[in-house]
Parts: C-alpha cells; structure tokens; sequence
C-alpha cells in the first residue's frame, strides 16, 4: 500500500497535467524516493491509483534508467561510461570498483552497501572520469583515489 | 565592453561556484528584460521579431532559428488552450556540459529567458524538463522558482500586466531520448519517450495536443538579454554570420579541459590550443568531435574552422552543441567509435527497426573488432548500416546522429580499423 505521504506528493503533482496518467513517472520518482525501488506490489499500487493497467505502467518504468525494478543498495553508484569519461579512463575506474566491491555492473554487495550501475554522459566532461554516489557528483577519479571517496557512504 | 557585457550569460557568475540568487540576479540587470516587455505593453508578436531579427539560434544543437519557432504558435483568443513552453534542460548528449553551468550558476537568467518566450507565444504553462541526475541544478532551480513567484514575476497577473504564468519543475525518469524535441513531449505526457513523427510540428501540435514551443537552456538563457540590448547588439557579439556568443567546451586528454564564453564563430583552433591549452606533453590530436558525441569528425585541416552554424558544415561536420571532446594519438580510434555506438544502441528507443536493430549490431560488430575477432568484411557491413540511418529512415535524429561519427571515424581513421583486422588485435592494448 502507498503511504498517505506517497499519495499526497503524487497528487500535488497530479495537478500540473490534463490527464491523470501523465504524472506516471513523477509518481514512479516519488515512490523510489521513499522505498528505493519500485516493487511489484508498488508498481500495482501506482497503476491502481492513476487508472492504468500495471503492464502500461511497467513498460514506462522499465524504460527510464533511474528507475529501479530491482532492489538497489543504501548507496548506487552511478559510474559515467560515455565517450569523454572513456578517453580519460573510465574503464579503469569501473574495474576498480568491481575489484573494490567484488561486484559487476548492476549488481549489489552482500551487506547492501552498494549497488554499481553504468549512466550515461553526466555532463561532468570537464572532470573527467566521473561518477555519481547518491545525489553527489564526484569527477577527476582513478584507481588512487576512489576509494576515499567511497568511504564517505557508509 | 565590460565582461558583464562581452560574456552575457556567463560574466555575472560568482568565481565561487556559487550561483546568483534573486537579489544579486536583480542587482545585475537581471528580470528588466520582464519589465520591459511587460512594462511597455510590448506585444508578444513584436518579441518574437526581436529575438528573430537577433538572428538566435537554438543551442541545443540543431540550430533552429529561434523567434521563427516562436512565430509557428497560433496567438489570440480563437488559439488552441493551453499554449505550452517547455525547457530543454534534458542536457545528455555526451561529452556536452554546458546547460549545467547556466543551470547550477544563474538558474534565474534562465527562468527569466523562459518567462519572456512564454510571453511572445502567450504560453499559460511552462515546464523545465531536467535531467535526474542534474541534483544540484535541480536544488537551485527550485529555490529560483519560488523566488521568481514571491516576487510576482510568476503567477497571475505578473507584474500587474494581466499575464498569467505558471512554471514547474519536472525531473526526468532518466534517458538520453527525452532530449529529442517531441520524445520530451511524450515524456512530460507520462509516457515512454518514443520521438513523434513530423509533421505536425510542435508549435502547431505538442504537448497534450496543445502548441508547444521546446527551447534549449542556454537559447532561453540569450533571450533576456537580447530584449535588453537589441538585435543589433546580439549580432555584434559575434564574430561571424551567426549572431551572439557561445558556450564553447573541451575535453579529451587537452591541457585544460573547461568551458568558456566566446564570439560565435571563434575557431576551433583558438578553442583548442589557446583555451584548453592545447594537447598534453606528448600528444598528438587526431580528430575532434566538435559539438558533442553526434557530430561528424574532423581533422587537423580543419582546425582554422569558425565554429558556427554556417561554417562547420563546410568541412562536413555541425556546430551541435559546441562542446567538442578531443581524440589523441595514444587513443585509439575503433575504441572510441565503439563506445559511442555503445551508448547510442544502449539509448535507443526501440522504435524503428534501423536504430535499435542496426545499432545493436555495428556495436558488436565494433566489440569484437577491438577483441581481436574483426573480418575483412566490417568495414562495408559498418558503412552499410550506416548508410541505413540516413534522415528518412527513422523518427528521429538518434540514428542519423549515431551515422555522424561512425562514417567519419571509417573515412578519416580507415587504416586504424584495417590494421585491427588485420592483425587480429586493438593495437593500443
């Protein structure tokens, strides 16, 4: 069940829209913002709540990259792979933090610490290789100084 | 000329990284353009002719003229309702990083620059279409809109000119074709961001069926000040046919990769090595892509190019969105063009069958080339599907986008992708 806090920030976004359905994926947001990702169950109770069937509301959630249909971790790394990151060694970087984590990309770590995702061109192209933690953008990286950064996310 | 003056959009900026807020915004010339549209009892048709006659066009890269856009929007009473604007701040083509500044530093000027093109098209609701990840723009955006709306410049009866605004926020779900003009309508409707076909355009046909006007940040982020200043001021700003700054940007393995504010039309030389500082120690530039990851390569010949809207094309390659990223001598070059078709096959909507098929398989054709496993074959199989996302064979420019760099990369770097088939290897690894 959605909570009444869920429901209230839905619907006051609702009102920026001609039609119910169009506040899909802000509710998809908002929802994630409160559980982390986007279950079954929440998934139903979002479809349910703006009159769509749950298979139109999947097919938008698992279009759009920040939303998850699987658990995530407390923290997810977002590690840019685009065309600017990868002259300046984002590979390295990734391989690191697979090593560092002992995780793939779009996998989680057994205590839930972190989950390492691939996003593309963060607009950081100035610093990079560059990666977001949660909310924060961090750039300039290498194997020598990622791991003083991920102590940051406990 | 002061540099307020000079560097419109970025001059103002505190050096501290942080951004104006509505005092210091004002403080600096900034909502006048407002006032004076509003004040004057300017009529929106005479806005338009004004940013027209500037001579602005869009930055988002594709170069539209932007009071034209504004023209197509049927005005008075008998015009459809609501009239929409929406901001394209969805910056996601990669290696471009300039929207953010604007953004993060002056969210104000670029509200300001949304509320005027709202005016000229009589729009009734205007919504910034922001990227997810941009969290720190998002913050400062939200703060300035508050701000805007406590000081009347949102709401109804906007400084008592009987013009009703309203302005949201809209954080996007996260995918590089909400960028696309009407991939972005259909996102804002709730919807997967699958582009529209054209015809209808969306300043007839947009967002809910409604007219639509979708501008670029920094597009909207010029509009104050070429009211403030006249057209003719704009156009001198310029160093070329095309009028008004630009941002420029630069990244790759230059000296100093950054941003800056310049004449339309400075060339891509100036940008590079005066700028950026030009290569590292020990480098060599190969090719630059020069206005983000789908634009044509060019080459060291090219590099007494002005970058405009005019020029670029004349040594085969676009403006786009003026930040260019860099390939050296110690990169290689299949590499790079597998990551971008990487992305770009990754990025695909899925709709038409020669973007998301044809994409998926110049990627791994790409992939294993790189892997040691590429056949003499490749290069006609690459060119041939390229060939395939001309404009006309797909609803949008991802495709055609994606063609861009793969061709030149095959015409200007040919003996890279022959080497690595014939000597079964990345010679760089």
């Amino acid at each position: 069940m959605l909570t009444a806090e869920e429901i209230n920030e839905i619907e006051n976004e609702a009102v920026r829209y001609p039609r119910r359905d169009a506040v899909s994926i802000d509710a998809l947001r908002i929802v994630q913002k409160h559980r982390g990702w986007i279950s079954d169950e929440s998934l139903g109770d979002i479809a349910r709540l703006l009159g769509m069937s749950p298979t139109d509301l999947d097919s938008i959630a698992t279009f759009y990259n920040l939303i998850f249909r699987r658990p995530v971790g407390r923290h997810v790394i977002k590690a840019c792979d685009s065309v600017s990151c990868w002259l300046m060694g984002c590979e390295s970087v990734r391989q690191h933090l697979e090593m560092r984590l002992g995780i793939g990309l779009g996998e989680t770590t057994a205590d839930n610490r972190f989950t390492l995702l691939p996003i593309v061109c963060l607009g950081s192209c100035d610093r990079a290789p560059a990666l977001m933690i949660d909310d924060d953008l961090h750039g300039g990286l290498h194997a020598g100084n990622i791991d003083a950064v991920l102590e940051n996310y406990k | 000329m002061t540099a307020a003056m000079e560097k419109p959009l970025t001059g103002r900026m505190p050096p501290d990284g942080s951004d104006l807020d509505l005092r210091a915004y004002e403080k600096a010339g900034g909502y006048q353009a407002i006032r004076k549209v509003m004040g004057s009892g300017m009529q929106p048709k005479a806005v338009s002719a004004e940013v027209k006659d500037a001579g602005l066009r869009g930055r988002g890269g594709a170069g539209f003229p932007t009071g034209l856009k504004w023209s197509f929007v049927p005005l008075g009473e008998s015009a459809p309702n609501p009239t929409y604007l929406c901001v394209n701040a969805d910056e996601m083509e990669p290696g471009t990083f300039k929207d953010r500044l604007l953004l993060e530093r002056d969210p104000h000027q670029v509200i300001e620059g949304a509320i005027v093109a709202s005016f000229a098209i009589e729009a009734d609701i205007a919504f910034i279409f922001l990227r997810g990840e941009y969290t720190l723009a998002a913050q400062r955006l939200s703060r300035a809109i508050a701000e805007a709306y406590e000081s009347h410049y949102l709401g109804r009866n906007i400084l008592g000119s009987g013009y009703n605004l309203e302005l949201y926020l809209h954080l996007s779900g996260g995918r590089y074709i909400c960028g696309d003009e009407t991939g972005l309508l259909n996102a804002l409707e709730g919807k997967r961001a699958n582009p529209r076909a054209k015809p209808p355009f969306p300043p007839m046909v947009g967002l809910f069926g409604k007219p639509t006007v979708v501008n670029n940040v920094e597009t909207l982020s010029c509009v104050p000040h070429i009211i403030n200043n006249g057209a003719s001021w704009f156009q001198g700003l310029s160093r070329s046919k095309d009028a008004g700054t630009k941002l420029y940007g630069v990244s790759g393995k230059v000296k100093r990769p950054g941003l800056w504010e310049l004449p339309m039309g400075t060339t891509v030389r100036e940008i590079v090595e005066e700028h950026a500082g030009g290569m590292r120690d020990g480098l060599k530039l190969r090719g630059i892509l020069p206005g983000g990851s789908s634009t044509p390569f060019i080459v060291e010949d090219h590099l007494d190019t002005p970058m405009d809207f005019t020029e670029m094309p004349k040594v085969g390659s676009r403006l786009g969105t003026g930040t260019m990223i860099v390939l050296d001598d110690h990169t290689c070059p299949v590499g790079m063009t597998w990551n971008m078709m990487r992305f770009f096959s990754r990025e695909s909507c899925g709709f038409c069958t020669p973007c998301w098929s044809g994409l998926a398989w110049v990627e791994r054709i790409l992939k294993s080339m790189e892997d040691g496993h590429g056949n003499p074959d490749d290069l006609e199989k690459l060119s041939s599907q390229a060939k395939m996302w001309q404009p006309g064979y797909t609803f949008c420019a991802l495709a055609p986008g994606a063609a861009d760099p793969l061709l030149t990369a095959l015409k200007y770097f040919r003996a890279d992708f022959e080497r690595h088939i014939a000597e079964h290897r990345c010679p760089w690894r």
